[in-house]
């Protein structure tokens, strides 16, 4: 297990927390995503690919509390593969301080997990020994929803996730997350070090600006590969097929209630 | 950026004739208010080639507004390039985030494509000079802050241009009316008069005498950027004709199963791609100081505008009905890249420009 032990602090008079901050590269989101004639997956190649919309605001959050002086530095991570590197100068664009990118061969990324995904960053993570690590709550490419819990549970760290808010707590000892929940919101107290998952409405990411481009080409991208960090990436699920959804079929429409519910009864949806 | 402040509004600025200052302060603000001068007083420091790229974008969103940021450029690149230390140090920090705008002052009622015949004099009185006369087709007039004014300090003939900057309030400095045109609209255009108008000689870019050139060389960049608009206006074009023959049906098909109308969008592609491949080489001819830069730029401008128009207007047809709607976007980009063709340069004087260099060159393989 990984205990990381740090100085209880105030937060507000330490020189900040360390962020690390995990960014994904997918399909973008405007795409017209098609399935591979081998129902193998989707098609990827050729196809324009950005950050994870969830990773930006991930990103932005961090790039904020820099702002606001809650945090000291920020680091942005990909796992991927080499094209991931503009992910992270996106990243870098936008006011994060250095890169790291772990690069996955070709054969090894369609059979990627977050299962893999969160070892490795658990692994980074002991090198780094960030006090707060900010996901994406999902990436909208396989909708998994999992990294981020997974991350905590290796690291036995505290996680908050779906946050639509991130601020010191009260005393300042801790950090306050206000969550999007099904029955509403929930404000809940995490110590750090912690995990915090983006959801849609923490914030709004900006704009990378021209000269911050041109910067980004200069600030620090290291690499690292899963062997270095001694991670293996056998896969643990085999996907069989992936398939178009069924081509929604037309409605009938009714002119009462009482056809309403005869048509339900003759389809055996009401007794 | 274009897709979120700049596309939505295309249509509203277009009807309402309005001078979206403040979408240009937030895209100063990404750095592009002076993308190619130098970044010591706040511009980019990039080249022609990422400045073309920039405009074709945006473009995309609103022609007129990529336009006008264009002449922006071109106006604080002149003076990057030419002016005087104190000059560059006081006017590009407020022009490169557009806290201050400019105009370009060339044409007059009498001089278009004959602009060396400019007849705005600029009589000498002490340290400073006295402007008469007048601009025609000015953008930006009237809202914009700094005028780079081509006027006479010296005999007939281009060597007797001089180009000096006049801001915004000077005593008689007076604007026309508001032309009403058929695209643009999202831009004011004016004639521009001086009359006993008196600016200080330190306002003057460059020795006496250099103006036209300097007016000349602001154009090269001119061209290549204008050019780069009409890419966008194309573009866009295409991808929204394409977009409405797989939603169109008649006669039981889509429109996009007809050969005919496959066939369009084929050449569509091909006016606009071999376009844009022109205008970046322009760009990177500009970028890389070839001395054959202007007469490729003027090809570019003349390629690039001419088969765009082409472009839009053949999606326009592909609309049926629909694109002659103002609801639809296609005719706003035919309006507004219609202009392309006539400004910085006629592309009668394009093609003048381009013979001259073929035949200037005979001799040459």
């Amino acid at each position: 297990k990984y205990i990381h032990i740090i100085n209880k602090a105030d937060m507000a008079a330490s020189k900040g927390l360390k962020i690390l901050v995990g960014c994904k590269r997918v399909i973008d989101y405007a795409v017209k995503v098609r399935v591979k004639p081998d129902r193998s997956g989707v098609v990827t190649e050729g196809v324009k690919h950005s950050m994870n919309p969830f990773d930006e605001i991930a990103v932005e959050e961090a790039v904020r509390m820099k702002e606001k002086k809650l945090a000291g530095e920020a680091v942005a991570i990909s796992v991927g593969p080499p094209q991931s590197q503009e992910t992270l100068r996106t990243a870098l664009a936008m006011g994060i301080d250095r890169a790291i990118h772990v690069e996955i061969p070709l054969a090894q990324l369609e059979k990627l997990q977050p299962i893999h995904v969160s070892k490795l960053l658990a692994k980074v993570c002991e090198s780094e020994k960030p006090d707060l690590v900010i996901l994406g709550k999902q990436a909208i490419d396989d909708d998994c929803n999992q990294t981020g819990q997974m991350l905590a549970a290796l690291l036995d760290w505290p996680q908050a996730t779906f946050a639509s808010k991130i601020e010191p707590s009260q005393d300042s000892k801790q950090l306050r997350v206000t969550r999007e929940v099904d029955g509403g919101l929930e404000t809940i107290d995490v110590s750090v070090p912690a995990v915090v998952t983006s959801d849609l409405r923490l914030n709004e990411p900006r704009y990378a600006t021209l000269p911050n481009i041109m910067k980004a080409k200069k600030k620090p991208l290291a690499k690292m590969s899963p062997d270095q960090l001694g991670v293996d990436l056998q896969p643990r699920q085999e996907v069989i097929s992936v398939e178009d959804p069924p081509v929604r079929k037309a409605g009938a429409k009714v002119e009462s209630v009482e056809d309403l519910v005869g048509k339900l009864r003759e389809k055996g949806l009401v007794k | 950026f274009t897709q979120n402040e700049v596309a939505p509004h295309m249509q509203k600025w277009d009807a309402e004739h309005i001078f979206p200052v403040e979408m240009f302060t937030k895209t100063a603000a990404l750095g592009f208010g002076a993308i190619y001068c130098k970044e010591e007083h706040g511009g980019s420091g990039l080249s022609r080639l990422d400045a073309s790229l920039i405009f074709e974008a945006i473009a995309t969103g609103c022609v007129t507004s990529s336009a006008y940021l264009s002449i922006h450029n071109m106006c604080a690149w002149m003076i990057d390039s030419t002016g005087t230390e104190e000059q560059r140090a006081k006017w590009l920090p407020q022009l490169a985030p557009m806290s201050r705008l400019a105009s370009y002052c060339l044409t007059e009622p009498g001089s278009g494509s004959d602009a060396a015949a400019l007849k705005t004099t600029a009589k000498s009185d002490g340290n400073y000079y006295v402007l008469n006369g007048s601009k025609a087709f000015i953008s930006g007039a009237g809202a914009t802050d700094l005028y780079l004014v081509m006027c006479r300090t010296g005999a007939d003939g281009p060597k007797g241009i001089s180009c000096v900057m006049v801001e915004k309030d000077t005593p008689g400095l007076s604007f026309g009316k508001i032309e009403r045109k058929l695209g643009w609209n999202a831009q004011p255009t004016r004639e521009v008069v001086f009359e006993n108008c008196r600016v200080p000689k330190s306002n003057r870019l460059g020795p006496e005498g250099s103006g036209f050139g300097l007016a000349m060389r602001g154009l090269n960049g001119g061209r290549v950027n204008i050019a780069s608009c009409s890419l966008g206006a194309a573009h866009a074009s295409l991808l929204a004709a394409r977009e409405y023959m797989t939603v169109r049906k008649q006669f039981g098909k889509q429109l996009a199963e007809f050969q005919a109308l496959q066939f369009q969008l084929a050449e569509m592609a091909a006016q606009l791609v071999s376009s844009r491949l022109l205008v970046r080489q322009a760009a990177q001819s500009l970028d890389s100081g070839d001395p054959g830069a202007p007469a490729v730029c003027a090809l570019a401008k003349l390629h690039a505008t001419e088969q765009c128009f082409d472009v839009c207007n053949r999606a326009l047809q592909l609309f049926g009905g629909y694109g002659y709607l103002l609801d639809f976007p296609v005719q706003q980009y035919l309006r507004d890249s219609r202009v392309n063709c006539i400004l910085e340069g006629t592309n009668q004087v394009m093609r003048m420009l381009v013979a001259r260099d073929i035949i200037g060159r005979l001799g040459d393989a």
